[in-house]
């Protein structure tokens, strides 16, 4: 199946932290995007191949690195205070996993930090070998593209940082830089390029996504003999829908997406995905570009304006949701055209959980009684974002659903969920197939937390809320043993557990008006 | 990268996907398998069609979803589920099939 070595889990629930060795994880990184790609992000493209550098790319380097640095106060912070404490060295996933030095955090930040002391500080322009600054030389770039890949900015280690040094910062910039030198990452910048273009990630045309939509209603009415609509670009509805387009595509994600719908259906809203905004994710949060974060963003303030929605909701997405709750409105606001009563976005969870609490969902939890539940806290949501409007909302409440719906559930160990949540190994746009060695190692620590719980309390399922670790899970879980069907969507969990009580939806399909009419 | 097919040199790209989708031939297909240690039976080429019809209509793969239901109704239930098509395509029906078919990868959280 591989040609590395997979780790071996113990099921002991923690993993022995590795001694550290060079280079394991030395490489090229994954692919270089080619100037298509490039040019569709406003990068510069004056690169003569793939793997080439731009002209004159050590001034362009340290010119946006002096850009990044006069913008973003907080990294010139993190470049400037990290005492070399070493708290954060052993709380990263690819470094438990790899066991590569440059994978310790602090490492992984000092490969930015040395050229930054090199040429933006005193000491380190008089006295470079005092301070542990170096030139800004090809092969230091090539560290960068391959260990600044190695990073899924899943920020764990910020929060054993005593100073709070978020090292996903330091990753995001060296990638912006990156990408104004020549080298941009196929993965991620091929697909922002398709959001512009097609308006999500998975390049899905509004007519298959029209197609896909009937195909679940279709399949929903078959199920539960009651036609609860999917409906799209339907203008005037109450909730815009805005989740991540695997979710219209892949499994279970598919199955957490036919929940959202019967939890709408049943608490008689009108809603509608859109075909221009048919994507929450937002990877130019990933490369660390603000103007493609920006212009990601305003998509969804444009289907909301074009759709006259009253309400944005927010699908399971890890990392979309940290966009749009931390970010959206500085982004793509003000939303003073939205219902101010509501979250402004909401997340489906805290849509849910609030029907829920009312009691406007009519619940048999036994139809989940075939599983015992686990819940991985998503790294973005758990560390970048909240729910509700409590702290700490963002735990409880995913859990509450799942409770609310499940009879069984077990929690990993304390260390690893929650604010301490591994990442799943796949985030912060590492999940391809390129970087599959890297994928396998880094879920190293998720498998053995999971394995603790199937071992000892008899877990068989594990839920999550973003497209990303569901992916993730499905795909690389099964290298340690455990199947793809073992992952759940929330949603998914939900939809099996409600029972609908209305017998025709509040919405009527657009062709059916008409028919009404003839 | 290139595949080399009747004597023809056909640009792959860097995750072995045709460059050009135009240039996809049964025997493309056949030599996509190959190197990867597949040799396409009846029921590949089943699913492989499929997916062609599906992208020639809608320009992308179907759902892993719509592929089941639509190999379920064409061939039986019991083949209607993702189990049968890993069992062809143990890479995951999504990428492999996409890859032998000439479509191209499927991008994104997928």
């Amino acid at each position: 199946m591989a040609d590395y070595e997979i780790p071996k889990l113990t099921g002991e629930g923690y993993t022995e932290v590795p001694a550290v060795k060079e280079d394991t994880m030395k490489g090229s990184g994954p692919f270089i995007a080619k100037a298509d790609f490039q040019k569709a992000m406003g990068f510069p493209t004056d690169f003569d191949a793939v793997g080439d550098l731009v002209p004159n790319w050590k001034e362009r380097a340290l010119e946006k690195m002096a850009d990044l640095k006069s913008r973003y106060r907080s990294l010139q912070v993190y470049l400037d205070i990290c005492v070399k404490c070493g708290a954060c060295t052993d709380k990263c996933h690819y470094f438990i996993g790899t066991s590569d030095a440059k994978n310790m955090p602090v490492a992984r930040q000092d490969l930015l930090r040395k050229v930054y002391r090199r040429y933006f500080t005193f000491a380190g322009k008089y006295f470079p070998k005092l301070v542990g600054a170096t030139d800004l030389t090809e092969e230091v770039i090539k560290d960068w593209y391959n260990y600044y890949h190695q990073c899924s900015q899943c920020r764990r280690c910020s929060v054993f940082c005593p100073y709070g040094i978020d090292t996903a910062e330091i990753s995001m910039a060296a990638r912006e830089i990156l990408d104004h030198i020549g080298y941009g990452s196929k993965y991620n910048n091929e697909i922002i390029g398709k959001v512009f273009k097609i308006g999500n990630n998975l390049g899905l045309p509004g007519m298959a996504l029209a197609d896909t939509l009937e195909g679940l209603e279709e399949d929903v009415e078959m199920d539960t003999g009651i036609k609860v609509r999917y409906p799209l670009d339907e203008e005037g509805s109450e909730i815009l829908l805005v989740t991540p387009s695997a979710d219209f595509f892949a499994e279970p994600h598919i199955d957490g997406l036919i929940g959202y719908g019967k939890v709408f259906h049943e608490t008689g809203v009108t809603w509608t995905f859109s075909s221009h905004a048919s994507e929450a994710a937002n990877f130019g949060m990933f490369i660390g570009s603000y103007e493609n974060m920006r212009r990601v963003s305003m998509r969804i303030r444009e289907a909301a304006i074009k759709l006259k929605v009253k309400r944005i909701v927010f699908g399971e997405c890890g990392h979309a949701w940290r966009v749009a709750y931390s970010f959206l409105n500085t982004l793509a606001g003000p939303f003073d055209f939205l219902d101010q009563r509501y979250p402004i976005p909401q997340h489906i969870l805290e849509y849910t959980v609030g029907e829920l609490e009312k009691g406007s969902l009519t619940i048999d939890k036994s139809e989940n009684d075939d599983k015992v539940l686990t819940f991985h806290d998503s790294c973005n949501v758990a560390r970048g974002s909240r729910m509700g409007n409590y702290p700490g909302g963002q735990f409880e409440i995913p859990r509450k659903v799942i409770k609310a719906v499940c009879n069984h559930f077990v929690d990993m160990p304390a260390d690893t969920i929650h604010d301490a949540t591994f990442c799943c190994g796949g985030g912060g746009g590492l999940l391809t197939d390129d970087l599959m060695e890297l994928r396998v190692k880094g879920i190293q620590p998720r498998a053995e937390a999971l394995k603790h719980v199937t071992t000892h309390y008899g877990v068989t399922h594990m839920a999550a809320i973003c497209a990303i670790c569901k992916s993730q899970f499905t795909k690389v879980l099964p290298y340690y043993g455990f199947t793809m069907d073992q992952i759940v969507s929330v949603h998914q969990l939900v939809s099996n557990a409600i029972i609908l009580q209305r017998q025709v939806s509040v919405q009527a399909r657009p062709d059916e008006d008409e028919d009404d009419d003839d | 990268m290139a595949l080399e097919v009747g004597g023809k040199s056909i640009p792959l790209d860097e995750e072995g996907y045709l460059e050009n989708l135009s240039d996809w031939t049964p025997e493309i297909a056949e030599a996509l398998a190959n190197a990867e240690d597949v040799k396409l039976t009846g029921e590949h080429w089943e699913i492989l069609n499929f997916l062609r019809e599906y992208y020639e209509e809608y320009q992308i793969a179907p759902a892993v979803r719509v592929l089941t239901k639509a190999v379920g109704k064409r061939l039986g239930a019991d083949k209607g589920n993702s189990k049968y098509l890993y069992s062809l395509f143990p890479y995951g029906p999504g990428k492999q099939a996409c890859k032998y078919a000439g479509l191209p990868k499927p991008t994104g959280c997928v």
